[in-house]
């Protein structure tokens, strides 16, 4: 284990009013299933940085406390241990999460509704994104009438015009096809390029999260710890075959069957 | 499709035809059991008689449901923000369906008298269960994942109501109604049995004993007519207001052609 729990001893390194992240030696448990079960440590001693404008992409095996973390980091719950310091954050599924009754262009404004606009000042303000992002001519379109890629955008975009500095992804492409997903990984690297935020990005996709990150931490099996963090300087827009990604994805997936 | 219609048709036809040559052959007694044209004869000699009073029930109906969704709306709504008045409340509501209604039927006219406001309370009582259940169902089934996305957002308790829970149990709200137009019926007969002046159900508990049997079937007829229609309405209604529920139902119905995905 590489972390441990403690008060943090050095100065934030993030300028957490800018928009960044640092989690230390964060520490959830949970209680087991049936009674008098054990109860579940889903992370134990994970410590992120995320500094404004960075994403950093978190990947893991199936239930080593990924979705956790980014609700820890979004303050919907709170770590029984360690330190918290993140900017306003907003969540975005794998699931969509759609509204089944309305159009895209106010499922996309649904933030905004919730922080008090107006039905008419939430579409003002997500028309010229939806314009901007490829959905032109879907203002109206509900979710049915949408393929599963489009619907993934418009749930970025809500997620998006929420407004806050930190995005948190949680396997935002995870239900999508191969094929769809390497789409949307290109679209979602664009979309930051043109809108800069700082991402925390949880995945099961080795790839994807090198593709799209500029920090990758590998989570160990539950209870989920770091155990390597890889720095992926290579220049955007990437590729998978660039020779500096495919090393560093043999190094995750090491560390991972390790 | 079209198939399908002519043998439902058919069906009927033939039901009908048997029960008129019964009448006919088997020398039953037009006072016992009339026969279909003689119905058919009573709707159209009695038309004025019948409209009258059906236009009463008819009141009572609409104006029961519409008494036993605002109530139903006000309670599930109620129930749902919070969790203690559930605990509280819930058994009673399950109660309030073990009502023997028509032992209680003639005790509430004896008590509001003979006019409306029985038969409301009574219509009201029956169709407030039906309603209050799926409504109160559909706003606790609502995707916990989709509270924990309004609450990122920032979004209030209330807010999530608006904008979230009110519009996913519209569907549930709509079931409640459409179930609840069959018991209408019979809770609004059921109350004018119980005491009244005018009205179908009055209508039939005096023609019985006039021996006017065809005017008695042909008020029955009225009644199931205007019971189908109302859920008809309602289903439409339900379409408009809360067309997601069913997407195979709306593009059937129509589809907007949508414009080519230009990523794809």
């Amino acid at each position: 284990m590489q972390t441990r729990i403690q008060a943090p001893e050095t100065a934030p390194a993030t300028r957490i009013e800018a928009g960044g992240v640092r989690l230390e030696g964060v520490t959830k448990a949970f209680p087991g299933r049936r009674r008098g079960a054990d109860e579940v440590i889903a992370l134990q001693g994970v410590s992120l940085q995320a500094a404004p404008g960075e994403t950093v992409a978190v990947v893991g095996p199936s239930g080593c406390g990924k979705t956790t973390l980014l609700e820890i980091a979004c303050g919907l719950i709170a770590p029984d241990g360690g330190t918290v310091d993140a900017a306003p954050a907003a969540l975005m599924a794998q699931r969509d999460l759609l509204l089944p009754w309305a159009g895209a262009l106010d499922n996309a404004g649904l933030a905004l509704r919730a922080a008090g606009a107006s039905r008419e000042e939430a579409r003002e303000e997500a028309r010229p994104l939806l314009r901007d992002f490829g959905l032109e001519g879907f203002e109206r379109a509900r979710p049915h009438e949408l393929s599963g890629g489009m619907r993934q955008r418009v749930a970025f975009l809500r997620t998006l015009l929420s407004g806050r500095p930190v995005l948190c992804l949680d396997e935002p492409f995870g239900a999508l096809d191969a094929i769809t997903r390497h789409e949307m990984q290109a679209w979602l690297a664009g979309a930051l390029a043109r809108e800069p935020r700082t991402v925390l990005l949880v995945t099961h996709d080795v790839e994807e999260a090198l593709v799209l990150a500029d920090r990758v931490l590998v989570l160990s099996p539950r209870p989920g710890h770091v155990v390597a963090t890889l720095e992926v300087g290579a220049p955007r827009p990437r590729r998978r075959t660039d020779p500096e990604l495919v090393a560093l994805r043999e190094r995750a997936l090491q560390e991972l069957r390790a | 499709m079209a198939t399908l219609t002519m043998i439902s048709l058919l069906i009927v036809a033939g039901l009908i035809g048997a029960w008129e040559l019964y009448t006919h052959v088997g020398g039953v007694d037009e006072f016992l059991l009339p026969a279909p044209s003689a119905v058919a004869e009573a709707l159209v000699e009695d038309r004025g008689l019948l409209w009258e009073n059906f236009v009463v029930t008819a009141g009572e109906i609409g104006l029961g449901i519409g008494v036993a969704v605002a109530l139903a709306l006000a309670c599930a709504v109620a129930l749902h923000f919070s969790a203690d008045l559930r605990r509280a409340l819930y058994p009673l509501l399950v109660g309030s369906q073990t009502i023997p209604i028509p032992i209680v039927a003639p005790l509430l006219v004896a008590w509001l008298g003979f006019g409306l406001a029985p038969k409301l309370a009574i219509v009201a009582l029956v169709c407030f269960f039906p309603i209050v259940v799926p409504t109160i169902d559909a706003l606790a089934r609502v995707d916990a994942d989709l509270r924990k996305l309004m609450r990122s957002f920032g979004a209030s308790r209330w807010q999530t109501f608006r904008l979230v829970e009110a519009p996913a149990a519209l569907p549930g709200l709509f079931t409640g109604a459409k179930l609840s137009v069959a018991f209408a019926t019979f809770a609004a007969i059921l109350a004018e049995q119980s005491g009244s002046e005018n009205g179908l159900g009055h209508l039939v508990a005096q023609a019985i004993p006039q021996f006017e049997t065809a005017r008695a079937y042909a008020a029955v007829l009225i009644l199931s007519a205007f019971a189908v229609a109302l859920f008809g309405l309602l289903a439409l209604a339900e379409r408009r207001l809360a067309p997601w529920h069913r997407p195979g139902g709306v593009l059937a119905v129509g589809e907007r052609r949508l414009p080519v995905d230009p990523h794809r």
